[in-house]
């Protein structure tokens, strides 16, 4: 929901960034405030998922210009776990596995480390318990997957749920999700999009990446960009998913020419 | 491998303090003079000093392994000392007698002998440069029958004990170091829990080699008779030398029928820079005999040190229905070497054996795992499992998995199951993601790798040994 005077959470300036010393974005410029819900497309290739790991520091993806504040902080000075504490979430589009951890002690990891830096209670194991079982019931998890390895053997669906699982569990004020709706089905893209609605409030806001318009129908957009060749090359709103979805990106080059 | 990764796994080595003690130590070679003198120092009964020089004898005609993975210069055996001890020659009746000095590396060493290993119940002998420098407890033990002392002691006091299973297990000839050690140990733990007992607690030796090119070649015997039980544990420091100590251990455990040994180790001799200048040479040979029917002989082992680890705790599985446990935890860094694992030999009938073996590689290391698993013609009903799992973290170092299986009982069971895999940058970003920092979430991966093994350890010793690998991989993520 767009408001007058909402607080602003991201404020990205002419972002430049290099994956392996080639530059894949050349900058970039977003602003997210409090309460908004925005959505990012583009074709394969144009700089989506790195502008979202960018942002969330992953030491692969150097940034080379630009600037970024969070909730008015220098998002860059800040290394990446700090950025996470401080409430940006990324959801991964390929979430990794890590055997030998269970994915209950991993959450509560989690939970207790962002709960300690905003200075509130961290749970013990039994309160936590009962806290993560609570948590599940929003997307319909069954409860065995705290037992399980975290993501290991998990489809591609489970492990989109378990990311959005943790967001329910950190309560980021600003969260990317990088094509959280790849790899699920239309009854788990509606629990998973009636999660992440649940879970919106006027003081947190969520960036969506995503290919297809369908998420957009379950989470409505009030920004729509498109970003081709790591810039963004046009910004409206959700009208602008769905002219993308019956014309294709190619009118946009053409315009652009 | 970022640097973050990097400093994690760079900790300095915390024991590498050298103890001021005036120490007598021979002088460097070996020779049947040598080991005459050894005897001769070590007041030893005529039956002991033949046995060394067999022993000696023996190892003359052998020569050094060549096919563990691990390269090293050539050792001089005539460049090392085969005999270092603390100046102490007045017998010591309590605590209070022991050299403070002595006693302060034992503090810095985290081994607390004083009164609060009362609370801990744990009794300790503490072998420092290869002699038995004091034995805590061995009251408490003594009323319930348990034997447990310095190997000279037992000599003195038990010599019809040691001269019945010394060599038993691990004969002079079984394989060079062995024989080595055979001709030329200087003490180590005697240990002897007669029929029936538990002993009522843990039993503890702590090694250190202090003395610069000195060799430690203890020797440990621990004997369960009938329906006995007892858990040992051992640790090993050692100081930073730019040179290379050898230690060649030798340790035998022996179970009769009903009787159970767990034996663990955290192993954290000086393992080098990261250069690979210096650490200790650990050839070690380990071997129980499980003789008796259903007895059971169980290793545990955390390897974290040496420059260079050679050992694998091994089971002979005679009695019927006989058990034989290995977990293993191996971890090697900058230029370590560790070829380790396990031997099962199962000899009788329904003997079963479980080998959990995990090897975590990081800086330019080279980790191997080796087993052999042999059914003989007349264990029938053996099984056998085998899990060996390997985890690389960056990518200069090594993993390697070499398992022998050897059956001639159609009747048997072996399975074997092995897994490879890396600590990324990914993984870590995921956890860092989440509010979680670099070092924790190291320490999560390599806890949740290990946890098989560690919770096969006595609980003081877990702790221990959780931390001890967070100091080894400081810095080598990232």
């Amino acid at each position: 929901m767009i408001r007058e005077n909402a607080r602003t959470l991201l404020e990205v300036r002419n972002l430049t960034a290099k994956v392996a010393g080639v530059e894949i974005l050349k900058g970039i410029s977003l602003t997210v405030r409090a309460g908004e819900v925005h959505a990012i497309m583009g074709p394969n290739g144009s700089g989506k998922s790195t502008f979202a790991k960018a942002l969330a520091g992953h030491p692969a993806y150097e940034v080379t210009g630009g600037t970024a504040s969070f909730d008015g902080k220098d998002l860059f000075a800040m290394p990446a776990e700090e950025r996470a504490r401080a409430g940006l979430f990324l959801g991964f589009q390929y979430p990794v596995e890590v055997p030998g951890v269970a994915n209950s002690q991993f959450l509560r990891l989690a939970y207790n480390t962002v709960q300690g830096a905003r200075g509130r209670d961290e749970l013990d194991p039994l309160e936590f318990d009962d806290f993560v079982r609570e948590r599940m019931k929003l997307l319909e998890m069954d409860p065995a997957f705290l037992d399980r390895s975290v993501n290991e053997g998990f489809s591609g669906g489970e492990k989109k749920r378990n990311e959005i699982l943790q967001m329910a569990l950190l309560e980021p004020r600003l969260a990317f999700l990088d094509e959280t709706d790849s790899g699920l089905d239309i009854d788990a893209l509606r629990i998973v999009a009636g999660g992440v609605n649940k879970l919106l409030t006027a003081d947190n806001a969520v960036v969506l990446v995503t290919h297809y318009q369908r998420l957009l129908n379950y989470i409505v957009p009030d920004y729509v960009h498109v970003m081709d060749g790591g810039r963004i090359v046009k910004t409206g709103d959700k009208a602008l998913a769905l002219e993308l979805e019956s014309r294709g990106y190619d009118w946009l080059d053409k315009q652009a020419a | 491998m970022s640097a973050v990764l990097q400093n994690l796994i760079d900790q300095p080595y915390q024991h590498g303090f050298v103890t001021d003690i005036e120490s007598e130590t021979a002088p460097k070679g070996l020779s049947e003079n040598t080991i005459r003198l050894i005897s001769h120092k070590k007041g030893e009964p005529e039956w002991l000093l033949e046995f060394r020089l067999k022993a000696y004898r023996h190892w003359l005609t052998m020569t050094e392994p060549k096919w563990p993975n691990v390269t090293y210069p050539k050792i001089d055996f005539q460049d090392i000392s085969y005999y270092s001890a603390p100046k102490a020659k007045k017998k010591l009746a309590s605590m209070d007698e022991v050299d403070p000095e002595l006693l302060r590396t034992f503090e810095k060493l985290g081994v607390p002998m004083h009164e609060q290993k009362a609370l801990a119940g744990v009794a300790v002998d503490v072998i420092f440069d290869s002699v038995s420098v004091t034995t805590t407890y061995k009251k408490k033990l003594a009323d319930v029958g348990v034997i447990f002392c310095a190997m000279s002691e037992a000599v003195r006091d038990h010599p019809e004990l040691v001269k019945k299973y010394l060599g038993t297990v691990v004969p002079a000839g079984d394989n060079f170091y062995a024989a080595l050690n055979s001709a030329v140990f200087t003490d180590g733990s005697f240990c002897y829990i007669p029929k029936g007992v538990k002993c009522p607690m843990e039993l503890s030796t702590y090694f250190r080699i202090n003395t610069e090119s000195s060799g430690q070649f203890e020797r440990t015997l621990i004997v369960a008779e009938e329906g006995a039980y007892v858990s040992y544990l051992e640790g090993c420091t050692a100081p930073q030398f730019d040179t290379n100590p050898l230690h060649a251990a030798v340790v035998e455990l022996i179970t009769l029928d009903r009787a159970e040994i767990k034996y663990s180790t955290v192993q954290n001799w000086y393992a080098g820079d990261e250069n690979g200048k210096g650490g200790i040479y650990n050839f070690v040979t380990k071997s129980g005999l499980c003789k008796g029917v259903n007895s059971k002989i169980s290793w545990t082992q955390v390897e974290t040190g040496s420059a260079i680890t050679w050992k694998y705790p091994s089971c002979v599985l005679q009695g019927d229905n006989s058990t034989g446990e290995f977990y293993s935890v191996a971890l090697t860094n900058h230029m370590q070497q560790a070829d380790t694992g396990t031997k099962m030999i199962h000899l009788g009938k329904n003997t079963r054996s479980r080998i959990i073996s995990k090897g975590i590689s990081a800086g330019r290391s080279n980790n191997s795992y080796r087993g052999l698993v042999q059914i003989g013609p007349r264990a029938d009903g053996a099984r056998n499992y085998s899990q060996c799992d390997s985890m690389l973290i960056g990518d200069k170092c090594g993993a390697n998995t070499f398992p022998y299986i050897r059956v001639q009982n159609n009747t048997a069971k072996v399975e074997h199951e092995a897994s490879t895999s890396k600590i990324g940058e990914d993984q870590l970003f995921y956890f860092q993601s989440r509010g979680v920092d670099m070092e924790q979430a190291v320490s999560m991966i390599i806890n949740g790798f290990v946890k098989d093994v560690f919770t096969q350890l006595p609980m003081e010793f877990a702790v221990e040994a959780g931390r001890l690998l967070g100091l080894k991989l400081e810095g080598s993520v990232g």
